[in-house]
């Protein structure tokens, strides 16, 4: 039996800054809180395909894995929480944007 | 050190146009991304986990106060305000935008400095021992044989698709600090009959399969050294594998084929390519040798060294552990640490770039190098300004005396930053480093090198740290192996792997477990670490590490 598809999110690098982004319904997003959660597997490739033409402002587009169970998505695998969140030995990358808020 | 000429400041020059406008496509969308890497990398400019990150060479580690500034005004203008100093005796930058590198390299290029071929599977920065030209042990600086490679391979029509990246060391002193049996060619400077000639290790390497280098010749005269250089890599060249990226390195090269057939096909394509090479690279390299003219050392009585060491002990406990012997008696050679307890292993703030520069204008004769151990050198100083010097690192906190010690961890920056990581390297270098320094233990420790890396590929040289440490990702867990015994001297030797993996929780005790198991098994004080494990093996070290298997079988 094939494996049941589980949610995910289409994410990516900036081109310009390369700074992790988050596909949303309508473009992109540097919060993983407001990405589109894909439940659809023939949903999310194309969704893949149309991330992957944005060749002049994405770069690396790929589906990871999403906890979908609360109001927002959550990373399942550490590495994603890492690109979420930013480096841990500095306050730098979306942390310090957030304290820029 | 090295002057450029004009036909580097033009190269450079020309390069940089070159990518100015290779980024302008990307940019514009005429340059795919697929199209685009091969040349970003070219150029040292690699896309990480959260941002861009342009790797900049230092040639041997090797840099004037001038240099540093700019690597500080770099990481004020384009960056976070601060640099990370890599194994490979590099400067990382972490976060520069795609639109600014072209300036950023321009910027590098007033100060004769480049980011070419600090990427890519090419022949890359060529490392030095990091105390070149002043330690007391040295046969000869082996800096204007490494400038010499550098031109040599800089931009070698045949060696800019090789089947992976090729990395050369240099040493000219018995004491190898530069690692050499771990690179794909490894050269020892030596001497026989009175002639100068060189040792070549060849198939040395760590990551996923490490290997300690194998000698090809025991004694090159130095004057054949570029021809039977490009013998080796050209001979690699066609002879790799291309097939199969993890089997790609000259070392699967040399054990898959033999170190006798190897060396066969070496001479074979040596007997051939040595008509080629008329001398002109000898003329070439007696003008480098010009370039790397000892300074003019002071001569003067060692006296405001004693007074400081008899009064302040906290100068007498730094100068114990982070100076080196120097060539000249009145000298000594000070390794700057960047290991602050809780610090990130290897970085510097552009203010702290700065005094260093302004150090090494002031205190030693304009030179600064870069370790492999992620230090700073300032490689000549007058042992009566060693106070002052002091005086102003401890005020930048850069005077942590633990240089060689147990919190002078070499990390990579691991999943923090790198792509390829598996697991954090950092972290665990920071909590390891506050630990011991709450313990009060790591000078009653003594030498102790622990390394870390943040994946298979061994960019924090694991399994040459006399504990090394490899995060891994088990079952979307970080997870820490422990290997021992690793040893990257001209002794060196592969560590050994200790047993299962511990959590991100677990490995901190388990290295504490070890190191306290370590002071109550050795004979005396002076026995190293690393001597004890090489006397007793790994089972009373394990016993520490797995206390519970210990009770299961008894």
């Amino acid at each position: 039996m094939p494996r049941a598809f589980t949610p995910k999110v289409v994410t990516a690098n900036a081109l310009l800054e390369g700074d992790v982004i988050y596909q949303t319904a309508t473009g992109w997003s540097r919060d993983l809180a407001e990405a589109e959660v894909l439940t659809d597997e023939a949903d999310a490739d194309l969704r893949l395909i149309d991330a992957a033409q944005q060749v002049d402002s994405v770069v690396g587009a790929y589906l990871a894995d999403v906890d979908a169970s609360a109001d927002t998505p959550k990373p399942t695998h550490f590495r994603e929480d890492f690109r979420a969140k930013g480096p841990s030995n500095y306050a730098h990358g979306k942390q310090e944007a957030a304290s820029h808020v | 050190m090295y002057n450029y000429t004009d036909f580097d400041t033009a190269f450079i020059k020309e390069r940089n146009a070159q990518f100015r406008a290779q980024v302008e496509r990307r940019i514009d969308g005429s340059l795919t991304e697929d199209e685009f890497k091969p040349l970003r990398l070219m150029n040292g400019l690699y896309l990480q986990l959260h941002a861009y990150m342009l790797r900049v060479a230092i040639p041997y580690g090797t840099l004037n106060s001038r240099q540093m500034h700019v690597l500080a005004d770099i990481a004020d203008k384009w960056d976070k305000g601060y640099g990370h100093f890599t194994t490979r005796q590099n400067i990382q930058y972490n976060w520069p935008q795609l639109r600014d590198v072209p300036d950023m390299l321009d910027a590098l290029g007033e100060v004769q400095m480049h980011a070419i071929q600090t990427s890519g599977n090419t022949i890359r920065n060529v490392t030095a021992d990091h105390f070149a030209g002043a330690a007391a042990d040295e046969i000869a600086d082996p800096r204007p044989v490494a400038e010499l490679i550098r031109q040599w391979s800089t931009d070698h029509p045949e060696f800019q698709f090789l089947p992976r990246k090729f990395k050369v060391a240099v040493t000219g002193s018995p004491n190898d600090r530069a690692v050499t049996k771990a690179h794909d060619i490894g050269l020892r400077m030596v001497e026989r009959d009175g002639v100068a000639g060189f040792e070549v290790i060849v198939g040395g390497g760590l990551g996923r399969t490490p290997m300690i280098g194998k000698v090809l010749k025991d004694f090159l005269p130095r004057e054949d050294l570029l021809p039977y250089l490009e013998a080796i890599v050209s001979v690699y060249n066609l002879l790799g594998r291309r097939d199969n990226k993890y089997k790609a390195r000259i070392k699967i090269t040399l054990h898959e084929n033999g170190l006798e057939d190897f060396s066969a096909r070496v001479e074979e394509r040596y007997a051939l390519i040595r008509p080629q090479f008329t001398g002109v690279d000898q003329q070439m390299l007696a003008a480098i040798e010009a370039d790397f003219a000892l300074p003019t050392f002071r001569q003067e009585k060692v006296r405001e060294y004693h007074e400081a060491r008899d009064h302040y002990p906290a100068f007498r406990s730094w100068a114990d552990t982070n100076l080196a012997e120097h060539r000249e008696p009145g000298y000594a050679i000070v390794t700057i640490s960047l290991k602050a307890h809780g610090a990130t292993p290897g970085d510097a703030t552009s203010a702290q770039m700065r005094l260093m520069a302004d150090l090494a204008k002031r205190y030693g004769h304009d030179e600064l190098r870069i370790s492999h151990e992620q230090n700073v050198i300032l490689p000549h100083v007058h042992k009566n300004d060693l106070p002052s010097v002091y005086s102003a690192l401890r005020a930048a906190g850069l005077g942590t005396a633990n240089v060689g010690l147990i919190s002078d961890i070499i990390a990579c920056p691991g999943m923090d930053y790198c792509a390829l990581a598996t697991a954090r390297s950092i972290p665990i270098a920071q909590e390891i480093a506050t630990r011991f320094d709450e313990l009060k233990l790591e000078h009653d420790v003594g030498p102790l090198k622990i390394k870390i890396s943040g994946c298979i590929n061994a960019c924090g040289h694991h399994h040459v740290g006399h504990i090394g440490i490899l995060g891994l990702d088990r079952a979307g867990v970080e997870n820490y192996q422990i290997t021992l015994g690793g040893d990257g001297t001209e002794d060196a030797s592969i560590g050994e792997r200790a047993g299962p993996g511990f959590s991100a929780e677990e490995i901190i005790p388990a290295i504490e477990r070890l190191v306290l198991a370590y002071l109550e098994l050795r004979d005396e004080p002076a026995e190293t670490f690393l001597q004890t494990y090489r006397r007793l093996g790994l089972a009373p070290f394990k016993a520490a590490l797995y206390p519970e298997a210990q009770a299961n079988a008894a």
